[in-house]
Formats: structure tokens, sequence, C-alpha cells
């Protein structure tokens, strides 16, 4: 049984990072509508990486794990210098022939010296399928980057498409040669992606979810491989996917992402066996186990990923997560969303009685640390209602980032407590981003909570 | 050879409303190719009683999903089914395309996988409902239709506010509760959910699963939950059946299936998944065959570990094993005895030779 090879990343070592992102940020603008564009007004941007501090290691195995929309995909593509960073830099060490490690801006390439980079840096995509031309045989398909570069050209082309494609496993290569994508299973599709991935004999590969369009009984086989390869070729990997059992196998260090941020960030070993941050900790929990006699949970973090053009204050997790304290950065949208969850409670005669009270929810749509809802009419009505929402759920979080409910003349004033954003902090072996770590509660360094981005 | 299902328990099978919902006995489906019929489903048999959550598990090509899909009558044109399929003591094969079309929905329902491209972007949630009510319920009152949504909304933890929004107003888990809480409006007693979460995160997935997990006790549905996860059959099923090459291999009490499985795929399938507690890497070797041609005999010997001449040679059967399972396969036979007659060269074990990586899935 073929177990996970020990690798030995000499940590702390000078010429060991081999690429370094500095405060990285890659922010997509809005396009906004007709009238906006003609007058120049500014729709806002989505953040799919937002502040990213990160290094990796020459021949070690880092694990970008995340939700989509995390940004964990844009900030592979980053690195290859496929989606253009908009603040920040990504630096690249590649040790030259003569053994000297040089060192180049990727975040400033453009153009030609970008191209080049690729012979360097490679990626292998999520869906086999598409990531192969339907209608380029396999020995073009896996030839082209050879060609692209001017690295090679007939005889040489044909004797390196074999190679490679023996090297993954398509063996004997001539029964692949002449095949179109349609031809091959998936797991064969995969492996001709790699095989075109590694015949430029790439320093780094990102893998963007290389196994999860395939079978079970694939999956295993191309992880494998992908270990076969790293050693047999050195490679580094940067390994993006949103499960954590295979995380939990190939890699040596794994970022959690979060909302374009790292929320943990340490050895696989260490994350798994002792989950810091809620978010970590949610995912871990969630993972289905094909052991009936152990169930997930009741307790899962409710909703979703929110909207990255506008995060919520303080820290992006706090609003599913159970564990929120005061410092969090409870606002107005928390109070919409309690409100909502209540009322998916209620009876629907005892909904269209409250949301009368309470009027417009769309007003506490915009960030905001104190908030009037109802009217002068209804104040000491939805005073009642709040409070009976509290009586019902006292262990809700939210809660504890009140600073006040009171009656006032517009109808009824709730106050947050002032919120941090937490940065990544040193806990045990693991970096966190989280006011609970470490304990006891701290909130620096941390940035305020609306941090340019309110 | 009858390779029949019968039934585990005749006493939980009696007439009238304990009766099966769904009972199904040697259905197959084929498609019709130029190189020949393809036998995507060939011989399944199974019941699937009121209120409980069948999951049926294989990999992609394994006829999973054309079964789900034959069951609810919508095959696409050249797919023939033939067998016997029962819907609460009615023969669903015999009925005309009408009736059938007027049976979805109302009695069968369907949870598809990717539900946006399910969701009408022009219409408004309210709409759909509306839409989806009007049609299997005629005359039915504007208030009632309201009332019911809600409700189905309610159960589905989607706020009333958000009755009268468009569907991308909603998130990816949003909008598969969306789609599970129209299907389940009408009350239909059998529900096939086809990958409802392969297009979802994570923790959205653990809350779908929840949700399939406790319709039961809110709509008393029967559901049919086709996944290659064997994660999501162990968290919401009761039952599972194991699904290898238009056959049903093995089926029985998911944790009775899952702490001892029978049938070498399934050990080999549980092997090859990637779990946390995972120390090793394991896979199945080959790939799944050729429906058109499956090979003789057992359709999983040439992958099987376990695989002896009479494997290859003649097809098992299907035969309830101690543990209350049933399986076909002749190891698990030769293992508890109930094949003492075979002789000497019929159990050799086969040498399998090497199966290369340009063999595989």
């Amino acid at each position: 049984m073929p177990t996970k090879p020990e690798t030995v990343a000499s940590e702390g070592a000078a010429g060991s990072i081999l690429m370094e992102l500095s405060d990285l940020e890659v922010h997509f603008q809005l396009r906004g509508g007709a009238l906006s564009r003609l007058v120049g007004l500014d729709t806002g941007s989505v953040r799919a990486v937002d502040g990213v501090n990160l290094s990796l290691h020459r021949g070690e195995v880092l694990g970008l794990v995340g939700e989509s929309g995390s940004g964990k995909t844009t900030l592979g593509r980053a690195l290859l210098g496929l989606a253009p960073a908009t603040h920040g830099s990504i630096t690249y060490r590649p040790r030259g022939k003569d053994g000297k490690v040089r060192e180049r801006v990727v975040s400033s390439m453009h153009g030609r010296e970008l191209r080049q980079l690729r012979t360097d840096l490679q990626m292998v995509f999520q869906d086999p399928h598409a990531a192969l031309n339907p209608s380029m045989t396999i020995e073009t398909a896996i030839g082209h980057p050879l060609r692209i570069h001017g690295i090679a050209s007939g005889a040489e082309l044909h004797r390196r498409v074999v190679e490679s494609l023996e090297r993954v496993g398509l063996s004997p290569a001539e029964r692949f040669l002449d095949k179109y994508p349609s031809d091959l299973s998936g797991g064969q599709k995969q492996r001709a992606v790699i095989a075109r991935a590694i015949i430029l004999d790439p320093e780094v590969l990102v893998a963007d979810e290389p196994v999860s369009m395939l079978d079970m009984s694939v999956r295993a086989k191309i992880l494998q491989l992908m270990l076969d390869l790293k050693n047999d070729l050195g490679l580094t990997y940067v390994y993006i996917t949103h499960d954590l059992a295979t995380a939990k196998f190939f890699c040596d260090r794994i970022a959690i992402m979060y909302l374009g941020r790292i929320v943990e960030i340490g050895p696989a070993a260490e994350i798994f066996a002792d989950p810091k941050h809620p978010y970590t900790k949610a995912l871990l929990q969630a993972i289905p186990e094909p052991d009936p006699r152990q169930m997930v949970p009741r307790e899962l973090p409710r909703g979703e990923i929110p909207d990255a053009a506008s995060p919520p204050l303080g820290c992006s997790f706090h609003p599913r997560c159970p564990v929120a304290v005061a410092e969090c950065g409870w606002e107005s949208r928390d109070l919409r969303s309690l409100l909502e969850e209540h009322w998916t409670r209620q009876d629907p005669a005892v909904y269209e009685e409250e949301s009368a009270l309470v009027g417009d929810l769309d007003r506490l749509d915009e960030p905001q640390k104190q908030v009037t809802i109802g009217t002068a009419g209804s104040s000491t009505r939805v005073k009642q209602m709040l409070d009976r929402m509290r009586d019902e759920k006292p262990d809700e979080p939210f809660w504890l980032g009140v600073e006040s409910v009171t009656e006032s003349a517009g109808g009824v004033d709730v106050a947050f407590h002032q919120g941090y954003d937490p940065l990544l902090r040193r806990t045990d072996g693991v970096e966190v981003a989280c006011v609970l770590h470490p304990q006891p509660v701290t909130t620096e360094p941390s940035r305020p909570e609306n941090h340019d981005r309110a | 050879m009858e390779l029949r299902d019968e039934d585990v328990r005749p006493a939980d099978h009696q007439a009238g409303s304990d009766g099966p919902v769904i009972d199904a006995r040697d259905l197959r489906i084929w498609y019709g190719t130029e190189r020949g019929a393809v036998r995507a489903v060939d011989g399944v048999s199974f019941r699937l009683r009121k209120g409980e959550i069948l999951g049926l598990v294989g990999e992609s090509g394994c006829g999973k999903s054309t079964l789900g899909r034959g069951l609810l009558g919508l095959l696409p044109a050249g797919a023939k089914m033939d067998g016997e399929l029962r819907y609460k003591g009615e023969d669903l094969l015999a009925l005309p395309p009408k009736q059938m079309f007027a049976m979805r929905g109302s009695e069968l329902g369907m949870i598809f996988q990717e539900p946006l491209t399910r969701l009408n972007p022009l219409m408004r949630i309210s709409q759909h409902f509306e839409e989806t009510l009007k049609t299997h319920e005629k005359g039915i009152s504007k208030q009632e239709m309201q009332r019911r949504a809600l409700e189905a909304l309610r159960v589905m933890g989607i706020p009333p506010t958000r009755y009268r929004s468009y569907p991308h107003e909603f998130s990816g888990g949003m909008r598969q509760r969306l789609m599970i809480a129209l299907a389940l409006v009408l009350r239909p007693s059998f529900v096939v959910a086809d990958e409802p979460t392969t297009a979802l995160d994570v923790l959205v997935e653990a809350q779908i699963i929840r949700i399939l997990h406790d319709l039961r006790s809110t709509y008393e549905t029967s559901l049919l939950l086709i996944t290659h996860n064997l994660g999501i059959i162990a968290e919401a099923c009761d039952r599972v059946a194991v699904m290898y090459a238009g056959e049903i291999v093995e089926i029985g009490d998911a944790r009775e299936v899952f702490s001892n499985p029978k049938h070498p795929y399934t050990r080999e399938l549980l092997r090859s998944t990637i779990s946390l507690s995972t120390t090793g890497l394991n896979y199945i070797p080959g790939a799944p065959p050729d429906l058109v041609e499956p090979p003789s005999g057992c359709h999983f010997h040439p992958r099987c570990p376990d695989a002896m001449e009479v494997c290859r040679t003649t097809h098992p059967v299907m035969r309830q094993m101690p543990g209350g399972t049933r399986t076909q396969c002749w190891a698990a036979d030769l293992a508890n005895g109930f094949v003492d007659d075979l002789t000497e060269d019929l159990t050799t074990p086969l040498t399998r030779e090497e199966i290369s990586v340009a063999d595989e899935a």
C-alpha cells in the first residue's frame, strides 16, 4: 500500500522560499449599469484576494482550502500571473543554472516576460473535459507548450511528447498519440493534462481541484501520480481544493481561506490535529465520513459565504460563526439575517404582523453600527419583539454584539459594539486570524473593522 | 435462474398502506446505439418503503442516473424499459404517457443536480410555486397557494421575506433548497434526488444532507438518493444499493453494508474513498466495462481481487447474507457456505493480468 512520503522542507534555510506573496490583493472592478459607467460612478469591486501574505517553500505541497468564493482559485491564478494583482507583490525565486537564486517579480511582469515565466510555473485545471481542445489530437495538445515556446520541433518534439505521456502512465504512448480527448476517460484526460503541464519541465505546479471531477475510484490514482511526479521531478505544488480529506493526505502545509483572506495557516498535521479557527473546525466537522456510526453534528454554521463585493464588517466569518463574541464586528446586516431567520420559525400570521411593525428591511443592507427599526408608533412593540427573540434564543452570538436596544423618537435604536478585523497571529504551531486566538481574547494586531471596506 | 429481489422480511410487506412505495423487479433499461444495445440498467430489483431513504451509489457510467430517471418515466427517446415497476401497487410501465405525466410532480418528484438551470430566471419564486401548484391542483385558491408555498419554504429554512425574489438573488445552497421545496410542495410520495449536492460547498452540502435526512419526519417521503459520495450515503440513508455495470451488486442496511461489506466491489469502493481517516491511497484497477458487451460471468471479475474461475464463466445469484444484506458474488457465497458443490477448478483464483493505466477510468 503506497503511503504518503515524508517530505523534508528545509524551513528557514535561505533560498528555501520559492515564491513569496506580500500583501497581495486581486480586486475585480464591477461593471455596474450603463448610466453609472457613463457618469463615472464608483461601482465597487469584488475583493477576490484581499491582503494575503504567504510563502511557498521549495519542494513542499501547499494546500489552499476553502469554499467557492473564498478566492483560492484567483490566488492560484495570480501566482501564474493569470489574474492581475491590484496591490502587493508576488516574487518568484528560481535557482539558475549557476546555482544562484534570482528574484523575479511576477506581479509586475507583462507580455513576453510573463509568457516566458510559464515554462517554470504551470497549471493543472479542474475539469479535464474542458482543459483539452476537442479538435486537437493528444500529441498536438501535449506538445503545444513546446511549440509555443519554440523549444522543440519535429522528431525532438515527438520524443518529448512520448516521454511525457509515459511519465504520467499513458503507455504505450503510441496508443494515445492520435486519439482525441473524447476517446479518453476522465482519468486518462487528467493524466494528459498533467503531461502537458510537466512537458516544459516546470518548477511549480498549481493544481486547481485536479481530482474533484473524477470518480472516487480514480482520485487516489491521480493523487498518487502527482506525488510520484513530485518526487521524480522535484516539483513544488500548490494544491487548490475544497476537499479537506484529500488535502489532509496530500499537503505538507495548509492555508484555510475565507472571503479572500487566509484565516488559518500551518503544517497540515497540526491543523487537522487541533483546528483553531471556528471556520476550520466547521469545515472539518462537515465532511461526511463513509461511516454511518459517525454523524455530522447538528450545529453547522448557518448561511453561506457572503458577497465579496461588500464583505461583513470585522471578521468576515462572524455572521456564521457559532462562537462569535462582542468584538467580531456585528452590524446592521446581521440584524436583518436574524429577523429573517426568526420569521422562518414563525406562523405566517405572526410574520405578517411583525414584518409590518419593523417595516422595510432594505435600510439594514448598508453596513451600519447603529440602526433604527420600526417607527415612533410601533417602537414599544418592536422592542418587545426583540426582547422575545432574545429570550427564545439567548445563546445566539448576535446578542453579544449588541451594545444597546433603546426606544427613541423614530423607533427602536440598535447599537453594536466596536469590532475588530483580526490579522494572522501565531498560536502554537499555526497562525490564526481570530480574536479568540491566542487566548485570552486579544484584538491586536488587527485592522479597524471597516478597513476601507464599507 | 431466478434473480428476483424477494422480500427480506415478509412481515414488512403487507397489502395496503404499509406496502412498498416502489417495487421494482428485474428492471432493464437499454439504449439503442450504432454499436448495439447499451444495457444501462440490467435486471435491477429493489423495494422502497414509506419514509425510507435508499442511497444508490456507483461510479460514473454504472447506470445509476438512468435508473433514477427510468423510475420517473423520464427516459430519452431511444431508450426502452422492461421488467416490472409498481408504485403503491400500480403498474407504472403499463400507464399511458398522459397518465404517467400526471403522476409526475404530484406523486413522483425529482430533485436535480444543478438548481440554477432548473429555475426560470425571469420568474419570481412565488410564480414558480404558483405555476407548480396550479398545474397539479386545479382550482386551488390564491391564499392556499401562498400558504402551502410559505410552509414549504419555512421547512427548508428560507425566510418568507424572500418569497417574491428572483432565482439569481439566491445563493447556490438556497437555490437547491428552493428546488427541494418546489418538489415537495406537492407532497409526492416518492422523490428521486440525483446528485443533489455535487455543485455545492462542503458546509452547504452538509446542510442539504441534513434537510434530506429530516424529510421523512415532515413529509413521509420515500427518497432515492443518487450519489457517488459514500460519505453522503452514510450520513443520510437507511439503506444503500451499490451499482456496478448496470446491476445492483449489493443492497442492504447502510450500517451493515459499510461496516461489513460482502461484495468485493463495495469493499474496494470504500477503501478507495479518501476521507479524513485515510492513511494510504487505494484504488480499483481498470475501468468500468463497456455496457454494450459486458464481461462474461460476474461483470466485476476483471477488476476483482477475489475473482475465481467460476466468476469468469457464470453469473452469480443474488443471495441474502448473514447480517441481512443481499449480494451477488461467488466469493461471498463460498465464504458463507452457500455453494458447497463448487469443484476445485472452479474456485481457482483468477490470475489477473496487469491492468494498465491505459484502460483506467
